[in-house]
């Protein structure tokens, strides 16, 4: 028997987008000089015109952000602090299912998780944060913390808003005020998130928002008048930030690339394993940089295990993002595309063994299939590199020391995967692992109270939890 | 007696529990305070770093898996081993750099109290710094602070001994094994040292020290892609820039202290956040 389903379109009345759009600074919108345009992924539709940041955009916005770190935001109690963030959070869960459509329309991230999982955790985040915001003193981190003062930021495309709200939520409720820069290819939630700021009454300069692309990002880093940089993005962008900054006294938080391992144990429940991989690789088009990449397998199981996993992927939807029963959604981009194709390439010349579902891709837009390789092996770069995309490799191994071997052996060390019923082993390879963050018999969770960052070259810092809070503050004993 | 010829000792390196002289064949002149020649302990070179590594790396698995009692009880003997041969240090500190006896002894005193004081972080750090944390769904999640693996330290010039453990106590209590380089004008305290680790029933190579340049070796330090953290403490303001460059080859965790702290600890640390689900 075959289901059927009939098209569920979500609503796009809820969202309206201009045509054009500026800088937002010193708590106004103001017009851009360039512009470029920002796409729907899905169709390739042209949803509006961004503006790119200039150098003098940039020195505005710096100089909005030290007016109202020195003259408001520094003055303010954290009690009062903490009032804004809440109101942002409310704001936020008022106009949820708006900032979801225009996530997703902008993105091409199914709805379903636009709307369930990137805006409530986004709204989460503040609310969280927001009650930090008095109780700086009683985080354990010493009692002569100060807040940096202007925080640079700049996110990628993958959790638009998400990723806004990991770092626009935690330097406020510290005590900093923010320069954000979104993604070239994703910049309208953050513009919406403008306006919300405005609603909450927050005063103006604290948040500013600067679009652009890498050379916007280049001027916030090496801006004179920044005292801390958090960046989100590829290990290859992290170390360019890390030796820019090398010779300044500006502090840098970095949450990069990963390449992680979600190993399952023949004494794995197989069938919640199987879902769990999917969600691991599958997740957001695997533009996920703690996306389970790597399957690595217990040999005794592999020829079972991947044929559940091939009938589970046959009934993945692929399609309009916008239909709330599509789980992969469009690639974000023709230049992301563009790597994952040759990546996958690389997988095929090497030897691996590509298979996909069969699945009728749409004609315009940006597409991948989900895909695995078999066969793989750790000196393949599908095994080594960030993909990137709904790519899985599949690794196998015999013994649960190999297993950790080889999930270990990665320049990156973001998280990992264990699946297995068996307490001590679950405990004995959290152990093991080399990750800052381990999904046991889970994976793909988030939340604001759990720290999340990598060992190795997947970055630097925590954002989340108490942990997290450390990254905007100053004042420990080390310099 | 007075015509007795005493026993020199040669001051070597000290990498994987053994105290080999340094591959180059190279030494410098160490002399004491009102310039006369002391010793000629080894110039350390870049294989003599490689070398190193390669121990404290080898030794990182074992000394990570000690329980924190362990790890706090070898500190504590450590300590005990130190407060035995101390007027050994004192003859060495006021030889090399003409301080006070008075001086010399406490900054003993404080090296030996130092480690005490780390012996007692071992077994606490996991109640500073994790947590459980209270996610929105059913899972049990809790972040713990685990070592990152092989941690190089620069040690100031001086205090030569209060210097060197002050580095490298924080570094390895937590798990770390690490590789310092010692004061260049004061090294032998740091060589002395190593023959009190070396009966303290710490494992070899978990503490490798090198004597040299720090000039020629911390960039050397800062660009090894199998060192995870670096101590910087050492090193002259002007000059960390371009380490903290080097560094970033492999996002090596780089930092600089004024002061003993917990702080101090946990910057050599990861925090590491684990989930499963709670059911039945």
């Amino acid at each position: 028997m075959t289901f059927e389903y009939a098209p569920a379109p979500e609503s796009r009345s809820s969202v309206s987008i201009s045509p054009k759009y500026g800088h937002f600074i010193g708590g106004k919108f103001v017009a851009g000089t360039k512009h470029f345009p920002t796409i729907n992924p899905a169709t390739e539709e042209v949803l509006s015109k961004i503006a790119c940041g200039t150098k003098s955009d940039v020195d505005a916005a710096v100089k909005a952000a030290r007016k109202a770190y020195v003259g408001t935001w520094s003055k303010m109690s954290g009690k009062e602090r903490g009032k804004y963030l809440f109101r942002i959070a409310r704001i936020m869960q008022e106009r949820a299912r708006e900032f979801a459509v225009l996530e997703t329309l902008d993105n091409g991230k199914p709805i379903r998780e636009s709307r369930d999982v990137d805006v409530p955790l986004a709204a989460a985040h503040f609310f969280y944060h927001a009650g930090w915001a008095d109780k700086l003193e009683y985080a354990g981190l010493g009692t002569s913390t100060k807040p940096h003062g202007v925080a640079g930021q700049i996110i990628p495309w993958n959790f638009p808003l998400l990723m806004l709200a990991w770092k626009v939520a935690p330097a406020l409720a510290t005590g900093n005020t923010v320069v954000l820069k979104p993604a070239e290819t994703t910049s309208l939630t953050a513009l919406l998130f403008a306006q919300v700021c405005q609603e909450a009454e927050l005063p103006a300069g604290v948040v500013n928002i600067v679009t652009g692309d890498g050379s916007t990002g280049a001027l916030i880093v090496n801006h004179p008048g920044i005292d801390k940089i958090a960046f989100t993005g590829s290990t290859e962008v992290g170390k360019i930030i890390a030796r820019a900054v090398a010779s300044t006294k500006k502090s840098v938080t970095l949450e990069l690339g990963g390449k992680a391992a979600n190993i399952v144990f023949d004494d794995a429940p197989i069938d919640e394993a199987v879902e769990g991989i999917i969600n691991g690789i599958f997740f957001n088009q695997g533009h996920v940089c703690c996306a389970g990449s790597r399957l690595v397998l217990q040999e005794n199981i592999a020829d079972e295990f991947l044929e559940k996993l091939k009938i589970r992927m046959n009934k993945i939807r692929v399609g309009d993002p916008m239909d709330k029963n599509t789980d992969l959604g469009a690639i974000n981009s023709q230049e992301q595309l563009l790597k994952i194709r040759e990546l996958t390439i690389a997988g095929d010349k090497e030897g691996a063994q590509r298979w996909s579902p069969e699945c009728a891709l749409p004609s315009k837009g940006f597409w991948f299939p989900p895909t695995i390789f078999t066969g793989v092996t750790q000196g393949h770069r599908i095994a080594r590199e960030e993909i990137f995309g709904p790519v899985l490799s599949v690794l196998t191994f015999r013994t649960p020391q190999e297993a950790i071997d080889k999930a270990n052996n990665t320049p990156f060390g973001l998280s990992a995967g264990i699946w297995s019923e068996k307490g001590s082993r679950i405990f004995w390879a959290s152990q093991q692992l080399r990750a800052g963050v381990i999904w046991a018999n889970t994976f793909n969770k988030f939340d604001p109270t759990s720290p999340f960052g990598g060992y190795k070259e997947s970055g630097w810092g925590r954002e989340g939890g108490r942990h997290g809070l450390s990254a905007y503050l100053k004042g420990f004993s080390h310099e | 007696m007075s015509n007795r010829i005493d026993i020199k000792k040669t001051y070597k390196l000290y990498i994987g529990g053994a105290f080999p002289r340094t591959e180059s064949g190279r030494t410098y002149e160490v002399k004491s305070s009102k310039g006369v020649f002391v010793a000629n302990p080894c110039l350390a070179s870049r294989k003599d770093l490689k070398d190193a590594v390669v121990a404290a790396r080898s030794a990182y698995p074992g000394w990570n898996k000690a329980t924190a009692y362990n790890k706090g009880q070898i500190f504590y003997r450590i300590a005990e081993m130190l407060e035995g041969r101390r007027s050994q240090f004192v003859d060495e500190i006021i030889l090399l750099t003409g301080v006070t006896k008075l001086k010399a002894e406490k900054e003993v005193s404080e090296s030996i109290d130092r480690l005490v004081w780390y012996a007692g972080w071992s077994d606490k750090l996991s109640a500073l710094a994790g947590s459980t944390n209270p996610v929105a769904g059913p899972y049990y999640n809790f972040t713990i602070p685990e070592s990152m693996g092989v941690v190089g330290v620069i040690a100031p010039e001086a205090p030569s001994l209060l210097g060197l453990i002050d580095a490298i106590a924080p570094v390895i209590v937590s798990g770390n094994t690490c590789i310092a380089l010692a004061s260049s004008k004061a090294p032998l305290p740091a060589i002395t040292f190593a023959e009190v680790l070396a009966t303290s029933d710490l494992p070899g190579g978990v503490i490798n020290i090198l004597t040299g340049k720090s000039s020629e070796l911390a960039p050397w330090f800062a660009s090894h892609m199998d060192i995870d953290g670096l101590d910087i403490s050492g090193v002259p303001t002007k000059l960390r820039g371009e380490l903290r460059t080097a560094g970033a080859e492999n996002l090596k965790r780089i930092s600089s202290f004024s002061a003993a702290s917990p702080d101090r600890i946990l910057a050599f640390m990861e925090a590491k956040t684990v989930w499963h689900p709670i059911g039945n």
